[in-house]
């Protein structure tokens, strides 16, 4: 039995793989038209002002093991890091990411020196990459200080947070700075949404990467996932079908 | 191309290669786990050993990360930074826990227990407040259908779970509508959710794995 779920596991992946390769190499005429999400044209926005005003943008990657299936939401967060970075190289300061695993922590480092090296300073603080806490709401207390003590203007918290993400949103209000929000963890969406000004549900955080035109792979990786989704919704829609006719 | 960038592009690729080899080998290993007499396969020992070395790795990485924290907050205290007290308080309650593990090594589990376990149990209660506040100013901050909806089922849902003083349950509420709330409205869109986001998550993988992502060897 578990020989035919891996081989299923690996169809999935295959088919998945080979859309993605299919549609990162076809030219096509006309761009992609995606959706629109308010919160990611204001996140544009509240870049561009960091730059202006000579703040900082701080991004926190919450606390999910790379070894962990939590990561991939750290990991979108981080293609998203490396994006913004580019965008605010020509400011005065850095963005800061604090994070509450060390191996993440250790990747933003390696994100914000890559962005460095292509930027006209070329300056790498490696302390802008920073490990705040080990356990939950370590890591918020810890990331608190970086919202407000250093010139923090636009806050971006996506990764994989649990209920403590609240703490860190409610520090954000008292800035009266700007805030974008998401997580992969059901609990925090809702505190997300209730607490943060702008804010991601679902799988929107995996989809901001095309939105900030962070490459092809994520505009290519956002229509594997709809043409998915398509064929989840037909699927759900044909067992049902299928279980109300007394086939199933 | 100086040696300097011609280092460094060797080092991408070199990373690139692993990681990608890496990363195909553990899921090869998950979806050829076992042969066909029901012995494990040589791919599930590959992926076990690497996953293995991989947490090896991640301890080391605790190692850098505090000590990266220590640098942080030194720095601080050594520029008089606003909120530098705080980060005295930090250095020495890591250095005083160190010492601490390195003279009673099986002891060191009770500082988490009798400190960080109260302490994160307070902000815990302080999120409670904040929450609830919150969802108060919720409206003011989003006045849309969608937060309405929110705000009644937080409401309805806190209604039916909790007994109301002098009163008990709310007839109806915590017999009908709760649980149809909770298990049907909310399971089935979190169901929707988390399809998703699995969805999202296979296509960060993927692109990880092809190499499109790297954020161990720095996107160029």
């Amino acid at each position: 039995m578990s020989i035919w779920l891996g081989l299923a596991g690996f169809g999935i992946v295959f088919f998945s793989a080979a859309l993605m390769l299919g549609l990162l190499f076809l030219r096509r005429k006309k761009p992609y038209v995606f959706r629109d999400i308010p919160a990611i044209t204001k996140l544009r926005q509240a870049v561009g002002l960091v730059v202006e005003d000579g703040s900082r943008l701080h991004v926190s990657l919450g606390r999910g093991s790379l070894n962990s299936p939590q990561s991939a939401s750290a990991l979108a967060g981080l293609a998203l890091l490396r994006r913004l970075a580019d965008l605010t190289s020509a400011g005065d300061q850095p963005p800061i990411v604090t994070s509450g695993d060390a191996t993440l922590a250790i990747l933003s480092q390696d994100t914000l020196q890559a962005a460095a090296s292509f930027s006209e300073q070329g300056a790498f603080d490696p302390t802008a990459g920073r490990l705040t806490g080990l356990t939950p709401f370590s890591y918020a207390a810890g990331a608190i200080p970086a919202i407000r003590d250093e010139n923090v203007s636009a806050n971006l918290l996506m990764g994989n947070f649990g209920v403590e993400v609240g703490l860190l949103t409610d520090a954000v209000e008292r800035m009266n700075t700007f805030v974008l929000a998401g997580s992969d963890n059901l609990a925090a969406q809702a505190v997300i949404y209730a607490s943060a000004k702008e804010a991601l549900i679902g799988e929107e955080i995996y989809a901001a990467g095309a939105y900030v035109e962070a490459g092809r792979s994520h505009t290519a990786s956002l229509t594997v996932q709809d043409i998915l989704r398509w064929l989840i919704i037909a699927i759900i829609l044909a067992g049902a079908l299928l279980t109300l006719a007394g086939v199933l | 191309m100086n040696r300097t960038r011609f280092l460094s592009t060797l080092i991408g690729i070199f990373s690139t290669a692993i990681a990608i080899a890496s990363g195909a080998l553990v899921l090869a290993g998950y979806f050829f786990a076992e042969q066909a007499d029901g012995q494990a396969s040589l791919l599930t020992n590959i992926r076990l050993t690497l996953l293995q070395w991989a947490i090896i790795l991640a301890g080391f990485a605790i190692f850098i990360g505090i000590f990266s924290l220590f640098l942080v907050h030194f720095k601080k205290i050594q520029k008089k930074e606003k909120g530098s007290v705080y980060s005295i308080l930090l250095i020495i309650s890591l250095l005083a826990t160190f010492l601490f593990g390195l003279v009673k090594p099986g002891q060191v589990g009770k500082v988490f227990t009798t400190v960080q376990l109260p302490v994160e149990a307070s902000l815990m209660a302080l999120l409670t407040v904040t929450l609830t506040y919150a969802s108060i100013r919720l409206l003011r901050r989003r006045l849309d259908l969608f937060s309405v909806i929110f705000l009644l089922t937080a409401v309805l849902i806190l209604l039916g779970t909790a007994p109301l003083p002098f009163l008990g349950n709310v007839p109806g509420l915590s017999t009908w509508a709760r649980p149809f709330i909770s298990h049907v409205l909310a399971g089935a869109g979190a169901r929707g959710i988390l399809l998703g986001m699995a969805l999202g998550t296979l296509t960060t993988g993927l692109r990880i794995l092809f190499g499109a992502d790297r954020p161990y060897g720095g996107n160029k």
